[in-house]
């Protein structure tokens, strides 16, 4: 590695080249702060938070965007720079609505920190500020634009990252502020709900729509049978609204912490994602046979879905017509247990704990009521869960494990996996690879398809045929290779997940502030957690997974009959833009 | 500033979706022809209503956000027409306490728009504007460039029968 | 199609004699074949709208029916500069300068002057006429201090016309750098000339030029910003209107030094005529060959693209124009990198303002050592201001730097009218600042203005008199910055608001003492921490007149009082009841209904209705109204 070296503050430190001076403070163990600064997407340099001083330089320095040179004297922490990122706060905050109390970002919110670090004083300047309306006209997204600091971290996440750009800047001066064209609510534009702006917002001007109350609602009502599933990946990030470092496993106190909230039945959603492998393994193959409708593309992430609707209206022909494990679940529920059970479905109460935000969407969607009744109920993000639990009281960090309830506790290592990029490959390649090829593979993990890069490329060799798959994540990615394949690349699968680096990374995740997104790779972390689960379960693939075994031997009878098509598998549309 | 959106019904021509289709052929290869793109947009049609940004958007594939976000950047872009016969009536602090409120409430009712708005065959547009810095004469009106002083809700019906 | 320097030569010579009629030094003789007399006409935007254009077809038809068509030739140029006195018609070879004419004087003027050869003298420029005998025009207060190198051609040639332009020695300089010169050696001329940046803030061009050719080769470009938008100033308006093949010839030069092939001109579309001029030249220059491929034969190719703006003062920032001709929201980036590495489409771009370009090809057919004889120590060369305010030849004026500020408001300027007095003139509009009448004798230069706490920018002067309050002025400077703020830095976005909003506090009577440290406090942040140009300048005007005007802001806090009666808050409107007559006009003219008394007894106004509009100033026949 290349180095220069700097001076920090009077120390000496030999730091990267070409790194910038927020890069080198950073690694000399100074945090710059920052509000508009994400690494890689949004490298603007307008929220003017990072200015450093550098000796011999005309004015103040953007720390964010100033690359280091050899001899360079930093200093981040002079009177001068203090009473310049005061001010600075202060000035954003006379343009802010000041609703810190009740803000859903409060105490996780990266303005209220600093403000507290700098001993602003709130109302240093007062005068004129907007009104915008509360945009809640979508199922997933809420904007308060009146909170909004104008830092473009959101604008930069759905058009640099996601490709997509439904939101921008709009006016100009003291009337900016981030809209869709033409002031349209976003119902009305062709945004696909990742809720990847809201991960990436610093402040409380994007959130969920909260749907806790009523869930809360549900479980007061003795009527009701309310129970809950979670995706595999939320017990992987849970964690980290209690304090957990990112990357932790909390599964068992996830469970008994939902117990704890009074749900009837908590369950893993890693059953139906094996049961999507069977119904998706089954149509690849018949897919192959019949040359038809190839490459297949998965449907697992709702927002890829509403995506592929959108923009790429020509593949919806593509598409698996399997249901995401949260419908499939909602669905078997509501059908084949609700009837073994004698429950009337209508008295089921079904909840869905993912980390997604478009899942709100989804379960909305037509064709997605296989018992007459909606699949599921509501769907909660991981981080209403977390509130749920807190608001509870309940000692999260205290509680023992629990474990998933019977008879649906039974998860393959395949299903684990779908929490992250090519998650769901590996485990449909696990189950199409023994089917085809009648006998027990050898090695399970099919590492071409693993890692966090926005798209992979695999070919294996399966019942003598090549089979070429590619998996990729994040819109951006998405459209990268379905050019590619509208330009005549040849696939027979494909996975796609909305959300760069899969559900993991999903918009309905703890949120972390700028300084750790910029400096950890949380998609990996978190993955890992996935991966180790899988590599320590019994049951790896989802055709050993006895309660799906089950469930076909007592309802369905083999993946892809009239029955299993009637309630777990759906149907798109052709939205456009 | 704010850019005030508009409230007629799009009523672009065959011969004006023609035109346009050219200019953005024209201009496609271009690199960062979105700038002129707009601007012949506008000598097209007047203004850039949606229709038309999201033609651009679409033949030209930028996000309509994109688009939008440049035209309300720019000072010269509109996206609300204006009428043959621009109506301002002043609202400056000595028109209004002459009665301007009221000479706007009549003109809205005559015209049957609201201010800000354009009439339906785009003949009339009305805005408040702020003092044009004839308080001798308030309160005072302007259509196009033309100034009407001392008015009486009364007069307006005739004002306005000069440009029908 | 001009192939060669011969070809360009040949062009010259055929030309030179109409110029030479245009320059010439009374006293020696001058011929331009049949032609009697040149006519010029100015056809710059000032003159424009008062009817030149009108004049001019008016001329032609009188020409034709007096029989002398072929005898005079009207042309239509750019800007005289003298503006104040548009519309303007000059005579040749007499140099006879015709003042705020009207159509309907075109056809004594033909029949007088140039059928009978005497001058019409009551529509002359007063200053020209001594007795019988009638001045030159250099021989004017307004001209004889002046020396134009960047306007040189304003004024004289025809823009529309590129064989005029080469006439006066025009694409000589290209030739020269083609033919002669290597890349290196025109970067070091212009270096060693001390040229620095025109638009604002002075950074030295050749340095700029060398960061650009030190790039590893490749895709460049040059562009040319024309987006001048400082309300009150049209320098580059007027080189552009008036001479455009400078500007053309110029960037194909430096394209020349960098290594660029393509050049953009990025121009406000408020300029109509400039636009159209510039479209004119460039598709003259195209078709002569002296644009596009193999530019006198050299192999060396460049072509030039116009854009236009679309109403951002912001645009006229060198990051936020790029962004703006990419096709986006004319929003800044950070520098670095900088343009000259990483500039137009990611590619190394030099941009330099019109006047800058217009120095270019003077230089390189001078010399460096002629450039730098004119001007200061550090400032090198003339500069071209726009005059305006309460001065009275408002108008365009090129003088060489370290001429005083006394100088060009008193003798090129005229003054200030109405016997009124000098208080202030402010420099580079609302990035600018004021100097103060006690600064009166200091010698213009960048860093002269910048040590007195304004700064050059692109060249307006605003001359300010007693009438004018300070407070307001820096208030009006800020309107126009929070308006054309484009949004994007927090300390510019809200910071200019709430600068403005104290202002707004201080000129309706409820400034305290405290919000002067906080206006001080909140202007240095922002001048410090501004993403761009115009944050980092646009609290000057506040600065400026805080430090040279403080006591002004106290009258407003501590007093409630406007010095200069200009703050309608703090005004009141009074009758003087030995001066009024008891007319009753100003009650009848009252929108307010604030004004009563009895016929022929004095009025009163009421304080409580008056809404301060003025009406009654203005109406009262006997001055019996006044405001304190």
């Amino acid at each position: 590695m290349n180095t220069v070296n700097v001076k920090i503050n009077n120390r000496e430190y030999a730091v990267p080249a070409n790194s910038t001076v927020l890069e080198a403070a950073r690694y000399a163990g100074i945090d710059i702060p920052t509000l508009c600064y994400l690494k890689d997407i949004n490298e603007i340099g307008a929220c003017r938070l990072c200015l450093v001083e550098v000796k011999g330089a005309r004015g103040l320095v953007t720390a964010c965007v100033y690359p280091v040179n050899e001899g360079m004297e930093i200093f981040t922490n002079t009177p001068k720079i203090r009473n310049a990122r005061k001010m600075n706060l202060e000035l954003v905050l006379s343009a802010h609505k000041k609703k810190c109390l009740t803000c859903i970002r409060s105490t996780t919110c990266e303005l209220q920190s600093l403000c507290n670090e700098y001993g602003v004083d709130e109302d240093f300047f007062k005068g004129r500020t907007n009104h915008y309306d509360l945009d809640t006209s979508t199922p997933y997204i809420v904007r308060d634009n009146e909170k909004c600091i104008l830092c473009r971290r959101c604008v930069a996440a759905c058009k640099n990252m996601q490709g997509i750009g439904v939101i921008g800047a709009n006016d100009r001066g003291f009337d900016t502020h981030i809209a869709s064209a033409f002031e349209k609510s976003l119902d009305e534009t062709s945004c696909i709900g990742c809720g990847q702006c809201i991960v990436a917002c610093p402040v409380g001007a994007l959130y969920e729509k909260d749907d806790t109350a009523k869930v809360l609602e549900a479980l007061a009502d003795p009527t009701k049978h309310v129970v809950i599933c979670t995706a595999p990946s939320v017990r992987a990030t849970i964690g980290e609204c209690f304090d957990y470092a990112p990357g932790t496993d909390v599964e068992g106190k996830m469970v008994s912490a939902i117990k704890a909230l009074g749900f009837e039945g908590v369950y893993d959603m890693n059953l139906t994602a094996d049961l999507t492998i069977m119904e998706e393994a089954t149509e690849f193959l018949e897919r192959m046979k019949e040359g038809k409708n190839l490459p297949l593309i998965t449907s697992c992430s709702p927002g890829w879905i509403k995506y592929c609707e959108h923009y790429f209206p020509e593949f919806t022909d593509n598409l698996s017509t399997c249901k995401s494990p949260q419908q499939m679940f909602g669905a078997m529920f509501k059908t084949y247990y609700a009837e073994k059970m004698g429950i009337d479905p209508k008295d089921i109460f079904f909840v869905s704990a993912i980390p997604c935000t478009a899942k709100k969407f989804e379960v909305t969607r037509d064709h997605q009521s296989a018992a007459g009744v909606p699949d599921v109920d509501v769907a909660i993000t991981t981080r209403e869960l977390a509130r749920m639990i807190k608001q509870a009281g309940i000692e999260f960090r205290t509680l023992e494990d629990g474990k998933f309830d019977n008879p649906f506790d039974i998860g393959s290592g395949a299903g684990a996996i779908f929490g992250a990029t090519g998650g769901v490959m590996e485990a449909a390649l696990r189950t199409a690879a023994e089917v085809i090829e009648g006998k027990k593979l050898e090695k399970l993990d099919f590492d071409d398809v693993r890692g966090t890069q926005g798209i992979k490329r695999a070919t294996y060799k399966l019942g003598g045929k090549e089979i070429r798959v590619a998996v990729a994540s994040g819109t951006a990615n998405a459209k990268r290779l379905l050019e590619s394949v509208k330009n005549g690349e040849k696939v027979d699968f494909i996975e796609i997940m909305a959300c760069p680096g899969g559900c993991v990374n999903g918009g309905g995740q703890p949120t972390q502030p700028a300084v750790v997104r910029n400096n950890v790779n949380l998609r990996e972390l978190r993955a890992k957690v996935l991966y180790t689960a899988d590599k320590n379960m019994d049951v790896r693939k989802s055709h050993e997974n006895s309660a799906v075994k089950k469930i076909y031997d007592e309802y369905f009878g083999h993946p892809g009959s009239h029955k299993a098509h009637e309630v777990l598998h759906t149907s798109y549309v052709k939205r456009g833009l | 500033m704010k850019k005030k959106l508009t409230t007629v019904a799009f009523s672009g021509t065959d011969e004006q979706k023609k035109e346009l289709d050219e200019l953005i052929a024209q201009h496609k290869d271009e690199k960062g022809a979105l700038m002129p793109v707009l601007q012949g947009a506008q000598a097209i049609y007047g203004y850039l209503p949606i229709e038309v940004q999201k033609d651009i958007a679409l033949q030209m594939g930028v996000s309509l956000s994109e688009v939008y976000g440049v035209a309300s950047f720019y000072s010269q872009f509109i996206l609300n027409p204006k009428g043959d016969y621009a109506v301002s009536v002043c609202l400056g602090t000595a028109c209004y306490v002459k009665g301007s409120g009221q000479i706007m409430e009549k003109l809205e009712s005559l015209l049957g728009i609201k201010g800000g708005e354009i009439t339906k065959d785009r003949k009339f547009s009305l805005d408040a504007t702020r003092c044009i810095g004839a308080c001798g004469l308030a309160p005072v009106l302007t259509v196009n460039e033309e100034v009407y002083g001392r008015l009486t809700p009364d007069m307006l019906e005739g004002i306005l029968k000069k440009y029908n | 199609m001009i192939k060669n320097l011969a070809d360009l030569a040949q062009v010259r010579e055929k030309m030179q004699g109409k110029i030479t009629f245009r320059r010439h030094n009374p006293g020696t003789e001058v011929t331009d074949g049949n032609v009697r007399k040149h006519v010029l006409i100015c056809g710059g935007t000032g003159c424009t709208s008062s009817k030149s254009v009108q004049i001019k077809e008016k001329m032609e038809k009188c020409l034709v029916e007096a029989g002398i068509a072929d005898e005079i030739q009207v042309v239509m140029t750019g800007c005289f500069g003298l503006c104040a006195l548009g519309p303007i018609m000059i005579v040749y070879p007499e140099g006879t300068f015709y003042s705020r004419i009207h159509v309907d004087d075109v056809e004594e003027i033909v029949k007088e002057h140039l059928v009978g050869g005497n001058p019409v003298k009551r529509l002359l420029y007063a200053e020209t006429v001594k007795g019988d005998e009638i001045l030159s025009l250099n021989e004017t207060a307004f001209y004889k201090k002046q020396h134009r190198v960047a306007l040189r051609n304003c004024g004289v040639i025809n823009p529309e016309c590129i064989q005029e332009y080469i006439g006066t020695g025009g694409y000589l300089a290209l030739g020269k750098v083609l033919n002669e010169m290597k890349p290196q050696e025109v970067i070091d001329v212009i270096s060693a000339s001390g040229l620095r940046g025109r638009g604002g803030g002075g950074f030295p061009t050749g340095r700029k030029w060398q960061f650009a050719a030190a790039q590893p080769a490749g895709k460049k470009y040059v562009v040319c910003n024309a987006d001048e938008g400082d309300p009150g100033a049209f320098m580059d308006r007027s080189v552009l209107e008036g001479d455009p093949h400078a500007v053309l010839e110029a960037m194909a030069i430096a394209g020349y030094a960098i290594g660029a092939d393509e050049g953009y001109i990025y121009v406000r579309a408020e300029y109509p005529i400039a636009v159209h001029r510039l479209q004119i030249a460039i598709a003259q220059a195209r078709e002569e060959g002296l644009l596009g491929k193999d530019i006198f034969g050299t192999g060396f190719c460049f072509d030039i693209q116009l854009r236009l703006g679309a109403g951002a003062f912001v645009c006229g920032e060198e990051t936020a124009l790029l962004t703006s001709i990419e096709g986006n929201r004319g929003e800044p980036r950070p520098r670095p990198p900088f343009p000259a590495v990483k500039g137009l489409f990611g590619k190394p771009t030099i941009i330099n303002n019109v006047e800058t370009y217009a120095n270019v090809c003077q230089i390189i057919l001078n010399g460096a050592d002629w450039f730098a004889s004119m001007g200061t120590e550090k400032s090198k060369g003339t500069k071209v201001f726009a005059l305006g305010g309460k001065i009275t030849n408002t108008g365009l004026v090129e003088i060489p730097m370290g001429t005083t500020l006394r100088e060009v408001v008193e003798e090129i300027g005229g003054g200030v009218p109405n016997g009124k007095k000098f208080k202030a003139a402010q420099t580079g509009g609302p990035s600018g600042g004021c100097i103060p009448a006690s600064k009166f004798d200091i010698a213009i230069d960048y860093d002269n203005l910048i040590a007195n706490g304004s700064m050059m920018g692109s060249g307006g002067l605003i001359v300010m008199d007693e009438d004018t309050c300070m407070v307001d002025l820096a208030k009006f400077f800020l309107e126009f910055t929070v308006d054309e703020s484009c949004g994007k830095c927090a300390p510019c976005r809200i910071g200019m608001v709430r600068l403005l909003e104290l202002l707004e506090k201080i000129t309706s009577g409820n400034g305290e003492m405290e919000d002067l440290d906080k206006l001080e406090e909140l202007a240095n942040y922002i001048k410090s921490a501004s993403l761009c140009g115009l944050g980092q300048t646009a609290p000057n005007p506040v600065l400026s007149t805080l430090a040279n005007f403080r006591d002004e802001y106290i009258a407003h806090i501590k007093d409630k009082r406007c010095p200069a009666g200009v703050c309608k808050k703090l005004l009141t409107y009074n009758i003087d009841p030995d001066k009024c007559k008891g007319c009753t006009m100003c009650a009848r003219k009252c929108p307010a209904s604030a004004i009563s008394g009895q016929v022929k007894t004095a009025h009163v106004i009421d304080h409580t209705k008056c809404v301060k509009c003025g009406a009654c100033i203005e109406t009262c026949k006997f001055g019996a109204i006044y405001k304190k």
